[in-house]
């Protein structure tokens, strides 16, 4: 099992005839993802390595029976891109776009929450998401994720920040733990999908028997997080936040990375986490160590 | 992008908020010369991004001529919490009856606009909260309903907002909320927003933060980012393109990735160092991006080390090691570089770097985060 995506998820990529959507796209594909087309308005008809492209999202859908969708256009037409597919009625939406204005951001996110509620986004400013053996969507080197074992015990991701991402999936992998499966949620203000959106279907999913959450300063979604693993959540978890030096009222690189009004400190979050029963590490590798601790108490 | 007063106010002025007239001023004279065109009584204030500038002696009320050259010329050049006075605003002083408080920001838990809004302006807003948070009517907006005259208005009569400052109150707030969404604004603050004795209501302050995201579609902000107070190693980075934020450290950092570059600040921290700066160069590590990056570090005089912490998920290890040594022969550096570099392809990138014959005084490499940000620590204490 895994969760939001499996062997059978069918993407589309928007933006595949562009630059990031070309490179990404293949390389999904090359993990073995099943990319069955791209939409690029004007270049319907075309191919991109065999993989068909359609005008539209809807035209895509219908052609191939797509349930998911990886969003790769430039911040101005990414948020039409995401209610695009969501209208075409795709489940599954992964935005990797950074710089996309909080303004469409916040519009966007109600709008589904309003009209397409059947439909879940991952992102923007986000890794993607990789069920490692399975569905690799995004841009999350594939190499770097150990697939999960039959037996067991499996690991799953989550975390705001792409690079440390990386790093957790890293940390694992040398430890030969199976990761069931990594979400990236981004690093903006207004993510699609959150902490607690994972850590609760990670709770459901058989195959996954343990949690590492990655976060950073800003907003409140670690401590709501950890009100939520308080009452919900009944697996194992270690957590990191990155953070605990940044000077209050700079951003520090993503949008929704900054200390305003002594609110959205590292130390905070590490404290609510910790409250919680997560083991919270002071840098990645402990966090990977307290789980490999985890994992073996589990074994 | 945290705006000045006067440039909060002119962004005001556009979505037709009103506020004092007034003029920016440089000099003595230009103050002078704004106060006669604003008519006396006139408030003359100090332009910096901090707040207390009242207390600071920064706000100075003027009766004529001499009485603005006097302040003027003491607020000019003034030191206000580390902040240097280069510029003044002076507008015509108001009569105020009442002082009234006004936000917009996005509530990122609710991922809904937020009105904040209290009939007790004029002090600082956490401290009304502390003491008396029902003062505050916090009004949650959905972003596709947006806000109309009549829930401004509501709202504004559940912040106990008199009677006769209500139409006045919903006029400014419907306004001051088209500006925070159509203005891409992060923050849109008015305090003081004040009732005159006249009944007009108006904004006397304004604190406004702009959405850098939305830059592409605000040609009018240009003259904002030109003033945008930097420092001079800042100066440099946003010349280069950079994602760079100088700090007071000794340690130069730069990481792939904004998450990875928070993290090496936290672990040259508990090792016992203290970071330069913080530096992103995303996922193009390549020479030239690299090359930026080193000169950037290097022009700032702290810097005793330099700590490279690369993760190569798409960028791979040997491109990394390629940029720095190309960036070597092109950037003398003054102090030693230690790199981690892990990940895809980090073993081709370390026998790159190993091969190119680097004399381990200009640069070595370490096998993890922790090991490097030590041996970093080590070498800038020294």
């Amino acid at each position: 099992m895994s969760i939001f995506v499996n062997e059978n998820t069918k993407v589309i990529v928007q933006g595949l005839t562009g630059g990031q959507g070309k490179y990404h796209g293949l390389r999904n594909r090359d993990y073995g993802t099943n990319v069955v087309a791209g939409v690029t308005p004007g270049k319907g008809g075309q191919d991109v390595e065999g993989i068909p492209v359609f005008d539209s999202v809807a035209e895509a859908v219908a052609a191939t029976g797509a349930d998911a969708s990886f969003v790769a256009v430039p911040p101005k037409a990414a948020p039409a891109a995401i209610l695009e597919a969501a209208g075409a009625g795709v489940g599954f939406v992964v935005c990797i776009t950074e710089g996309i204005p909080a303004q469409d951001e916040a519009h966007v996110y109600n709008t589904l929450v309003s009209d397409f509620p059947g439909t879940r986004l991952l992102g923007p400013n986000c890794p993607g998401i990789i069920s490692p053996g399975k569905c690799n969507i995004g841009i999350t080197a594939g190499e770097i994720a150990q697939a999960p074992s039959a037996s067991g015990p499996n690991v799953g991701i989550v975390s705001r920040s792409g690079t440390l991402t990386y790093q957790a999936l890293y940390e694992l992998k040398q430890k030969g733990i199976g990761v069931s499966t990594c979400v990236g949620i981004g690093g903006d203000p207004v993510p699609g999908t959150n902490f607690i959106d994972c850590l609760r279907e990670f709770e459901a999913d058989p195959e996954t028997h343990a949690m590492i959450m990655i976060g950073e300063i800003g907003g409140s979604a670690e401590e709501e997080a950890a009100e939520f693993i308080r009452s919900n959540v009944t697996k194992p978890m270690s957590a990191y936040i990155a953070g605990v030096t940044a000077p209050p009222g700079k951003k520090m690189g993503h949008a929704g990375a900054i200390v305003s009004g002594g609110k959205g400190t590292a130390q905070g979050k590490m404290d609510a986490l910790a409250d919680a029963g997560v083991k919270v590490g002071l840098n990645p590798t402990e966090a990977g160590e307290l789980m490999a601790q985890i994992v073996a108490g589990l074994g | 992008m945290d705006l000045f007063e006067y440039q909060g106010k002119q962004y005001f002025a556009r979505y037709d908020i009103p506020v004092s007239p007034g003029d920016k001023a440089d000099t003595v004279d230009e103050a002078v010369a704004a106060a006669e065109a604003a008519g006396y009584p006139v408030v003359v204030k100090a332009q910096v991004q901090v707040g207390g500038r009242g207390k600071a002696g920064g706000i100075k009320l003027a009766d004529n001529a001499d009485e603005v050259r006097e302040h003027a010329g003491n607020i000019l050049g003034m030191d206000i919490k580390g902040h240097t006075v280069h510029r003044l605003w002076v507008e015509h002083a108001s009569d105020i009856d009442e002082e009234y408080y006004a936000s917009f920001t996005l509530d990122r838990a609710a991922k809904k606009h937020l009105l904040m809004l209290s009939a007790e302006g004029g002090v600082e807003i956490e401290a009304v909260a502390e003491r008396d948070p029902d003062a505050i009517v916090k009004l949650h907006i959905d972003p596709t309903v947006g806000l109309d005259a009549a829930t401004a208005r509501q709202a504004a009569i559940d912040a106990r907002i008199p009677e006769r400052a209500l139409d006045g109150c919903a006029d400014i707030l419907v306004k001051l909320y088209r500006c925070f969404t159509e203005g891409d604004c992060d923050l849109a603050e008015i305090n003081p927003l004040i009732l005159k004795p006249t009944g007009e209501v108006h904004a006397l302050d304004a604190k406004v933060t702009l959405d850098g995201n939305a830059e592409f579609r605000h040609p009018e902000w240009a003259e904002y980012s030109a003033t945008e107070v930097l420092d001079d190693r800042e100066q440099l980075a946003k010349t280069h393109d950079l994602q760079y934020i100088g700090l007071d450290g000794t340690v130069g950092i730069i990481a792939n990735g904004a998450g990875l570059a928070m993290s090496t600040l936290d672990v040259v921290n508990q090792v016992g160092g203290s970071a330069a700066n913080f530096l992103d160069i995303g996922g193009g590590a390549n020479a030239d991006v690299m090359a930026a990056a080193l000169e950037v570090i290097n022009f700032d005089q702290n810097v005793a080390s330099i700590f490279i912490n690369i993760f190569g998920g798409i960028t791979r290890g040997e491109e990394v090691a390629k940029g720095i040594v190309e960036a070597l022969s092109r950037v003398q550096l003054r102090a030693p570089i230690v790199i981690r570099l892990d990940g895809t392809n980090a073993e081709e990138g370390r026998q790159i770097l190993a091969d190119a014959g680097i004399d381990e005084s200009v640069l070595r490499s370490e096998p993890t985060m922790l090991a490097a940000a030590r041996t970093a620590v080590a070498l800038a204490q020294n």
